[in-house]
């Protein structure tokens, strides 16, 4: 079946979706025990983590561009050329994506 | 002269590809090859067309993973390596071979109060409705629909939930939800929310994507999306 | 469930995804502005212990977040597991409290 743009803008939106929906709970697990941040962020040192944290904020940018897409195409006026709202999506992301991994 | 090794679905829901050999033409179309294996292969291979000429949509078939009109459908612009692999449309009950059971397809256009509702007689005037109305370009936009299937074939949606209403459906609804003489709008938004509605579109835009009249369904249901959204908030629902 | 209740869930949705949009700009910002140099517990809670401002735009991520993600999850279920029937929704709800309840605890634990 050939899949076109659109298609893959929104399966990147919905499995980004998934991988943060089993993220977060963890996430506030680690911050809700904050008087042994400096325990977990000792952990968060090792390069295997560092990598999963670029991971998780690309995935969080590639989320994001999904959903503004979601959002113009449901509630802007209706324009013909929609493949520029997937390119803007996929700009968000890396352009997270680099300034994450620039600052590490 | 070149051959086309074309694998053409045969049976029901339970079938088989089976392989034919084609001559190749130049300006050949799917429907061609299809034509040829029935008259000169074998007849009792099971299709449907029509007008052959792009009007009529009855052609509609899965080429190469894609729906298409297979009358419309040049063997040059979908073939690679002279293979062609063609089924019926998807996400209908296959009666036998390329034919596919229709009906679902146009009870959930009626579902999805897909027909005029007005309040006129013809004692009445005539209605006046300009055509370069806001609304009434926006239901030039989607009219021309002619129930061919494909749109609804191509939604990943339709596949995943056989409830959702699927393009066709929800894209006349919006022509008759923008048209200013139908007065039936409050249970047409009500027939189209929901889970098997205008809510579950997720803008994959594959029917925009093939529909071969040009149509953007996205386009509709989007629309609808925001005129429910008004209707909620009118308490209308 | 009637269309009336799934549409005000889309409506949910898309409310929470346009405050979320916002947040996770601010979020991505702040902590690609606190990961320059490390992290360390002492520097982060410094900055964020007693601080009613921060408090404040956490409890709203956190609370949008308790209504986005789960309702997002419910499609997939629908669409993906082929989960029919009320036992999914009840799964979708708790899931909704657990993430409320632990992002307040980190909410609290770290601004408070």
């Amino acid at each position: 079946m050939n899949r076109h743009s659109s298609y893959w803008v929104f399966l990147v939106h919905r499995l980004s979706g998934i991988a943060l929906a089993l993220f977060l709970p963890v996430h506030f697990w680690a911050l809700g025990n904050a008087l042994r941040l400096d325990a977990l962020l000792a952990w968060t040192q090792q390069p295997l983590v560092k990598f999963a944290e670029w991971g998780l904020v690309v995935l969080l940018a590639a989320h994001l561009g999904g959903g503004l897409r979601v959002l113009a195409l449901e509630f802007l006026p209706w324009r013909d050329w929609q493949k520029g709202l997937t390119a803007a999506a996929a700009a968000v992301t890396f352009a997270a994506g680099l300034a994450f991994a620039l600052a590490l | 002269m070149s051959t086309l090794a074309v694998e053409v679905w045969r049976g029901g829901a339970q079938g088989a590809f089976q392989s034919f050999e084609v001559p190749r033409y130049p300006s050949q179309t799917v429907l061609d090859v299809v034509t040829y294996i029935q008259r000169s292969l074998d007849p009792t291979l099971a299709y449907r067309f029509a007008c052959r000429v792009g009007m009529c949509g009855s052609c509609a078939m899965t080429v190469n993973g894609v729906p298409r009109w297979t009358c419309r459908t040049h063997v040059d612009k979908v073939s690679r390596e002279n293979k062609l692999v063609i089924g019926p449309l998807r996400n209908l009950p296959v009666i036998r071979d390329l034919v596919t059971d229709m009906r679902e397809f146009f009870d959930k256009w009626a579902r999805a109060k897909g027909s005029f509702g007005g309040n006129r007689t013809r004692q009445d005037e005539l209605a006046r409705v300009p055509p370069d109305s806001a609304d009434r370009k926006k239901v030039d936009a989607g009219i021309e629909c002619i129930g061919c299937g494909v749109c609804y074939s191509a939604c990943d949606v339709v596949a995943w939930n056989p409830d959702y209403l699927g393009p066709a459906a929800l894209n006349r609804a919006w022509t008759l939800v923008k048209d200013e003489r139908d007065v039936a709008k409050t249970e047409r938004l009500r027939a189209v929310a929901g889970d098997a509605g205008c809510h579950a579109c997720h803008t994959h835009m594959s029917c925009t994507e093939r529909c071969p009249m040009g149509l953007s369904p996205t386009a509709g249901i989007s629309g609808l999306k925001r005129a429910v959204l008004g209707s909620a908030l009118k308490g209308g629902l | 469930m009637s269309a009336r209740t799934q549409t005000l869930l889309w409506i949910a949705q898309r409310a929470s995804a346009a405050v979320l949009a916002l947040c996770v700009i601010v979020h991505l910002f702040t902590i690609i502005y606190a990961v320059q140099g490390g992290l360390s517990a002492a520097e982060i809670l410094g900055r964020t212990r007693g601080n009613v401002a921060w408090f404040t735009f956490y409890s709203i991520f956190v609370l949008g977040v308790a209504v986005h993600a789960p309702i997002g999850l419910r499609s997939i279920f629908i669409e993906w597991l082929g989960w029919r029937g009320r036992s999914r929704d009840g799964v979708v709800v708790a899931f909704a409290a657990v993430l409320a309840w632990m992002g307040m605890r980190a909410v609290f634990a770290v601004f408070v």
